[in-house]
């Protein structure tokens, strides 16, 4: 590690004791009790993984620990001793490092700039480059990162990005890391990277604490959990006690029993319906993107479109939408050709996208539940350029109670909803539009256990009344349970077309891989897309 | 950036929108709350407020600011700005004394038309090539003011009878020029609340991308908003010149762009887009109207209610980002 040491004075933590408590903390927001006395222990040399559905208290415990929020009640303990942390610089200068999914470094600086940002070597009063740079270099090299340290930080990518977030946390020396949704825009290789420098800082007597939506990493990386629900804690202990079902039982409050009874996803059979393909794709291309997709969907079909990160998953759905240029190729809905390159024309068209980027591309946020379900049918709405109050209150009224959206009123603006329901409210807006086709990028990601099983309930009830759905997910449980048939795309054309119904998870991951021999063994339908 | 600014900005937008009740509150009723104290200490202190000759003259003074600061509010709900409408004003009024020859119906006409194009180039610029507003209507700014300063030349004035009695007269004591005001002000209000294009327009300013991606017609929206910046601005000039009865190219509407903005901001519109609001941006004309007119009552100079015009609008756009902050976190 360098040199640097933190400026407060840190008491010896020997490796198994707690180097961050709380205890009893409560705090509230108005009259919302967001955490009611909960107890958590983070102990050195161990990585602690906090579970819980949105709302469960989760980010609050989080911000509490990292002195964005001071808490109401109970008392928070650094190496023993009770801490007031008043600012999050507080709780930085004891040694607690933060790690987001969204990193917050400065774009426009090189690589070592920002993982020394503040603290730059310096010669004669300048920063001393060279230094920089070297020392910048050694830390990447003792992570097993390969970048280059004089690289503007924005033109890396995001896993990258997030890589120098956790060199700049290392080179601080910090006793206590909390990564918040590290991995969920990772690929699978930079998450290796992430979870080796994870365990790296563990085995230096490094309390860690780890959140994640995707449950398979907790048993791959943590030692211990805790759960919270309703702001209350329910359980803490060792990671290997504990199998997938208690986890998610425990963090719904539900019987082990009734969990099982729903399987891992909400998933039915398959639905698919004879007939016209209900979405047709041939020889789609885009510059540098995708060389040549074809892509078949039958009405009631849900066709899975599995790949890796840069297969060209998003720019296929985006492509067909008319949000991405195509270079060539046709897109015909119900034997109708659409107009390619234009949104409106695939709207026409019966296409509808649910985005992969719900705050990008998704949700005005300070417009309405109600402004934001009506957005996309506001000329349907209307007459003679006046909107009709009654129609759209009708249609809201049957979209809220139908995909039960969570909010205090259809006014309660979008940007305080949780994120499982404002995604629920995009698919309200797409189905509003009365769809043939529903391409879906990626709908459960980054909501919480409840709102996703119903959100899959949700795609099997439309595919059943019939709509063709091509569904984007990372999840391999949600695809092989979740679609009829599974495309994979890889380099920007179709690998191979596997038949889910009787699908493993780990074939797919063969098949993701690109492993040849495989595909031709699992995939009845494979296309020779390979030479 | 330290990792203390990365630790606050990321947060629970519901948990923290609670805890800034109070600053939006302000942000959102501010501007009424100042009005209405206003009104009420120029009552009691201030000689002969109270009087129709008093108030009349204030309501006359501020309607030409309430109709280019309406067109404003609109544009600054796309998330844009229109620097352009103080020399729109100056062009509209310098066509009036040309082609008064046509009546006054057919001059009129013909100033809001150039409103109309002014608006449409301004429109095409930042919805079609993606100039930044800014920068467009910078560029628009100054290059209409100097097309006025050619049509007009020097100062004209306006005999016509029929110009002159829309700047003078009155139905039932209430001037025309108020009048015309009030219509707007209903017109547009109704168009935001209730017509398919204020919605869409709301929605652009709120997030262009997601509009983009619902079908709306982006670039439709945008045209139309500055189009309806410019015909609002021309008709003000248009107002201000029969007024007057004259015509003055290089001062007509000087720095009307920024009083606009002003009022649009002290009225709680967020510069960032995706609101609009018409009673908060009427409010605010009202009450930069009449913190200037209560200066002059006291005897204080002008000079001095321009500082006092400044500290307010930092004041209003300080409260404004109390809040911006407090979203984006």
């Amino acid at each position: 590690m360098t040199q640097h040491s933190s400026a407060a004075p840190a008491a010896a933590v020997g490796v198994g004791d707690p180097v961050l408590q709380t205890v009893g903390v409560t705090k509230s927001f108005g009259g919302v009790h967001a955490l009611k006395g909960v107890d958590f222990e983070l102990r050195a040399g161990e990585i602690h993984t906090l579970v819980g559905e949105n709302g469960a208290g989760k980010s609050t415990l989080i911000k509490v620990l990292t002195g964005v929020y001071t808490p109401d009640g109970g008392e928070v303990r650094y190496a023993g001793e009770t801490v007031h942390f008043r600012r999050p610089s507080d709780a930085q200068h004891v040694g607690i490092s933060t790690i987001y999914q969204e990193v917050n470094l400065v774009p426009l600086l090189s690589v070592a700039r920002n993982i020394f940002l503040g603290r730059e070597p310096r010669r004669f009063g300048l920063i001393d480059v060279g230094a920089m740079n070297r020392r910048a270099r050694e830390l990447m090299a003792e992570l097993g990162i390969d970048i280059d340290v004089t690289a503007e930080l924005g033109r890396l990518g995001l896993g990258a990005q997030q890589m120098v977030a956790l060199a700049r946390a290392m080179s601080v020396d910090s006793r206590v890391v909390i990564m918040d949704e590290p991995t969920s825009s990772l690929e699978s290789a930079e998450v290796d990277t992430l979870f080796r420098v994870a365990r790296g800082l563990r085995d230096r007597g490094v309390g860690l604490v780890f959140v994640s939506h995707r449950l398979d990493e907790l048993w791959e990386l943590c030692d211990r959990v805790t759960i919270l629900r309703d702001g209350e804690w329910v359980h803490t202990g060792p990671m290997t006690e504990m199998t997938r079902l208690d986890l998610v039982a425990k963090m719904l409050g539900r019987d082990i029993e009734e969990v099982r009874a729903e399987g891992a996803t909400e998933f039915g059979s398959s639905h698919l319906q004879g007939g016209e393909p209900a979405l047709l794709v041939s020889g789609l291309e885009v510059a540098n993107r995708l060389h040549g997709v074809d892509l078949t969907v039958r009405p009631g079909e849900v066709v899975g479109l599995a790949g890796l990160l840069g297969s060209g998953r998003s720019e296929t759905v985006k492509a067909v939408y008319g949000a991405l240029k195509a270079r060539s190729g046709e897109v015909t809905v119900a034997g109708r050709k659409v107009r390619t390159g234009s949104v409106r024309g695939a709207l026409a068209s019966g296409i509808a996208l649910l985005s992969e980027d719900r705050k990008a591309e998704g949700i005005v946020p300070d417009l309405s539940v109600r402004d934001n379900i009506a957005l996309a049918v506001l000329p349907r709405m209307s007459r003679a350029g006046v909107v009709s109050e009654a129609r759209i209150d009708a249609l809201v009224d049957t979209f809220m109670k139908r995909l039960r959206i969570k909010a205090s009123s259809p006014d309660q603006k979008v940007r305080e909803l949780s994120g499982g329901n404002q995604q629920k409210v995009l698919i309200a807006r797409w189905l509003a539009t009365e769809p043939t086709v529903f391409l879906l990028d990626e709908p459960t990601r980054g909501i919480d256990v409840g709102a996703k099983a119903e959100v899959q309930g949700l795609i099997d009830e439309l595919a059943e009344q019939g709509l063709a759905v091509v569904l984007i997910s990372s999840e391999m449980d949600e695809l092989v349970e979740g679609a009829d048939r599974i495309v994979v795309l890889h380099d920007g054309h179709v690998q191979a077309e596997l038949d889910s119904t009787d699908l493993s998870s780990s074939e797919l991951l063969a098949a993701l891989a690109g492993d040849r021999e495989t595909d031709s063994q699992t995939s009845t339908q494979a296309e020779g897309q390979h030479a | 950036m330290s990792d203390g600014t990365a630790t606050a900005t990321v947060a629970d937008r519901s948990e923290r929108s609670g805890t800034r009740f109070d600053i939006d509150w302000v942000r959102r009723n501010g501007v009424f709350v100042a009005l209405g104290l206003l009104l009420l200490a120029n009552v009691f202190l201030t000689e002969n407020f109270v009087s129709t000759g008093t108030l009349r003259l204030q309501l006359v003074q501020v309607a030409p600011v309430v109709i280019v600061a309406l067109g404003m509010a609109l544009v600054i709900g796309t998330e844009g700005i229109d620097l352009s409408v103080g020399a729109v004003m100056a062009l509209a009024a310098a066509l009036i004394p040309l082609y008064v020859g046509y009546g006054s119906v057919g001059a009129i006409a013909i100033g809001l038309v150039a409103g109309v194009v002014v608006g449409l180039i301004a429109g095409v610029l930042v919805g079609v090539v993606g100039v930044q507003p800014i920068v467009a209507t910078l560029g628009l700014m100054v290059a209409i003011r100097g097309v006025a300063n050619l049509f007009g030349g020097e100062i004209k004035s306006i005999r016509e009878p029929g110009l002159v009695s829309l700047g003078t007269g009155d139905v039932a004591g209430v001037p025309y020029v108020v009048v015309i005001a009030a219509v707007v002000s209903l017109v547009v209000w109704l168009v935001v609340r209730r017509s398919t294009y204020g919605r869409q327009l709301v929605a652009i300013g709120g997030n262009k991308l997601a509009a983009r991606l619902a079908g709306l017609p982006v670039r439709r929206v945008l045209v139309t908003t500055y189009v309806v910046s410019g015909l609002l601005a021309a008709m003000a000039g248009i107002l201000l010149a029969a007024r007057s009865q004259a015509s003055d190219p290089t001062k007509l509407g000087q720095l009307m762009e920024l009083s606009a903005i002003t009022a649009v901001v002290i009225g709680g519109t967020p510069l960032s887009g995706g609101q609009v609001r018409i009673l908060g941006t009427i409010a605010g004309a009202l009450l930069m109207q009449l913190i200037t007119a209560t200066l002059i009552f006291h005897d204080i100079p002008d000079s001095t209610a321009q500082i006092v015009q400044a500290v307010i609008v930092i004041g209003a756009v300080y409260v404004q980002l109390g809040r911006g902050k407090a979203r984006r976190s």
